[in-house]
């Protein structure tokens, strides 16, 4: 029986696979994906080896094989430091407004944008907001040190308008806060309505149609048609940021943040960076690194098993 | 209909000026530095300087021109786009053609596709991936910015995706007249998927552009610095060797500053337009599937 089928099998694929290859063997299709799976493992694989320094006392004169093992105790000092709270704190506090925001935002300016019917208009305003996306950290912090410094703009502006004394917008730790988070926002929203617009383009044109024939005002179409239209894009966009809960952004904060403000804007991902390359914790940076990687690892997994259930998405 | 009634029109304008607002409000801070680099020292330090440049002059491009170090730094930025990108879309493209193969004619195809994906929800981290670039004696090498984030999965997947959506008869057609996968790949793939193609080629130069922290971390010495480290060093540690010194005691820093800023962002504000009718494309494309 078995062999029966397995010839059964042979004489289905051969002609086929014949056909489409021919004496083009999809060796030829190894070949393609190989310089990429070369690079991936030298450069993603490769230091995956070297994690293993969190559970040592690296050293570089004694390499990864002659440094001691010390076991857990970086992670039991990682636990037991209230930095690390605090910094953890400021990540997820960051990382969640922003989420939220870049929710909120984009989708609201999506559907007032979809009211335009004047497409010079509508995509003078797209090329407008979607410029900033492609600017760099450096570049905007620049411009924001510029724009909320002690002289800049924005404080000449609040004084000749309310009269206030100029805000530490950088140098204060709840305006800092503020700060990151709207910049974030001022920066991505315009980015983030694409995803939005394509699916309201893709709402079929007969609802609307017939929901004028029963004299919906546009404000019910909004409601009933177009809102519940974009929802399961929502959620797919929503659930897949959950994967990012710890990731408030290390370029921004790094070019924006001063030591007068760490206690309320330092991130876990700057902290890695100052204890690992400037300090020279190689050790006590992986782990801390490490235990960001594995949180992040199973909000990923999670998200993306939520957004299958939840709106059949699937990313290949 | 709707849109004849009177609180839909009151809306619309409304929305109409709203919608103005915010977008002007996405481009008036960096309008303002461009208004600042062109004014008058005294008047950009004095904070006099909102939307028309105070006493005209060129003289913060000049002085940034001047400096060595800039524009070694802006060739090293150069290079590393151009290389950069080029080999990106080369090794991404051919793996994401092959990877979008169905299993049964490329077996081992998911294999490799979740090889791939393992590196995207994992990561070694910061350190590990310095002491790699420290152990293959590529610091100070321009390599070392370009190789580490060479094949970017997130792309490959949105190749992928789009290479998927290509009519099966383009290809057996290809096949029919004897061609084989590379010469389907290259004849056919590419062609039809430019926005795709377009789209990636954008994001990998503006990341190549944007990146500091690489060159901050891997590249020792003022003349390999590519731009964007050069220019953290700059504003956000307030570095100025290789300026002279008398001059930048009478120049505003303010106005050597915006002039950088704003030299350092014009690549980007020159592609972009041109680029944009394809980003949309390609990114609904690739992102939103059927």
């Amino acid at each position: 029986m078995d062999a029966m089928t397995s010839t059964d099998h042979n004489l289905k694929t051969t002609p086929k696979a014949s056909k489409r290859s021919g004496y083009r063997v999809p060796v030829v299709l190894h070949l393609m994906v190989l310089p990429a799976v070369l690079l991936v493992f030298v450069f993603s694989y490769l230091p995956m080896g070297g994690i293993v320094m969190a559970f040592q006392d690296y050293k570089a004169s004694l390499g990864f094989t002659g440094s001691p093992f010390v076991g857990l105790k970086h992670f039991r000092y990682m636990f037991e430091n209230d930095y690390f709270m605090k910094i953890t704190m400021n990540t997820l506090i960051f990382a969640c407004s922003k989420i939220i925001l870049n929710l909120i935002v984009p989708f609201s300016f999506a559907l007032l944008l979809n009211e335009v019917r004047h497409m010079g208009f509508k995509r003078s305003i797209q090329t407008m907001v979607y410029l900033p996306h492609f600017l760099s950290w450096v570049t905007l912090s620049g411009i924001l040190i510029d724009l909320l410094g002690q002289t800049g703009v924005a404080n000449q502006l609040l004084t000749f308008l309310f009269g206030i004394k100029p805000i530490f917008f950088l140098g204060d730790g709840t305006w800092f806060r503020l700060t990151i988070i709207f910049s974030d926002v001022w920066k991505e929203f315009g980015f983030n309505t694409i995803i939005f617009l394509a699916a309201l383009s893709g709402i079929n044109p007969a609802l609307y149609e017939a929901a004028e024939v029963d004299g919906a005002s546009r404000m019910k179409q909004t409601l009933h048609i177009t809102i519940p239209s974009l929802t399961p894009i929502l959620i797919v966009v929503a659930t897949l940021a959950l994967g990012s809960v710890l990731n408030a952004n290390f370029d921004q904060v790094f070019n924006l943040y001063s030591p007068m403000i760490y206690q309320q804007g330092d991130i876990i991902d700057t902290f890695v960076y100052r204890e690992g390359l400037l300090s020279g914790q190689f050790s006590f940076a992986t782990a801390v690194s490490l235990f960001k990687s594995m949180i992040g690892l199973v909000l990923i997994i999670i998200s993306y098993r939520l957004a299958y259930r939840f709106a059949g998405y699937r990313i290949f | 209909m709707y849109h004849k009634t009177l609180s839909y029109r009151v809306f619309n304008l409304f929305n109409y000026i709203v919608l103005a607002v915010i977008s002007i409000a996405c481009l008036l801070p960096l309008y303002h530095l461009l208004m600042v680099s062109f004014s008058d020292t005294s008047a950009a330090n004095a904070g006099r300087v909102t939307l028309w440049p105070i006493g005209f002059n060129w003289d913060a491009y000049a002085q940034t021109f001047g400096n060595d170090n800039f524009v070694t730094s802006l060739w090293v930025s150069v290079k590393r786009t151009v290389i950069g990108t080029a080999l990106a879309l080369f090794v991404n493209s051919i793996a994401a053609y092959a990877l979008s193969k169905d299993n049964h004619v490329f077996r081992g195809r998911n294999i490799y596709l979740w090889y791939f994906v393992i590196t995207m929800l994992f990561s070694a981290g910061l350190v590990p991936g310095y002491i790699l670039i420290l152990k293959l004696g590529l610091l100070n090498n321009l390599f070392a910015l370009i190789l580490p984030g060479l094949v970017a999965v997130y792309n490959i997947i949105l190749l992928l995706n789009f290479f998927r959506s290509v009519p099966k008869e383009l290809e057996e057609a290809a096949f029919i007249d004897g061609a084989g996968y590379f010469r389907t790949f290259i004849s056919i793939f590419l062609p039809v998927s430019m926005p795709a193609i377009a789209t990636i080629a954008l994001f990998t130069m503006v990341g190549h552009w944007n990146s500091y922290f690489d060159g901050l971390i891997y590249m020792k010495g003022a003349q390999n610095l590519p731009l964007a480290s050069f220019m953290q060093t700059l504003i956000v540690q307030g570095n100025t060797t290789g300026f002279d010194p008398a001059v930048i005691a009478n120049m505003s820093q303010r106005t050597l500053r915006a002039s950088q800023i704003f030299i350092s962002a014009l690549p980007i504000l020159l592609v972009y337009p041109f680029l944009q009718r394809f980003f949309v494309k390609g990114i609904v494309i690739g992102a939103v599937k059927e």
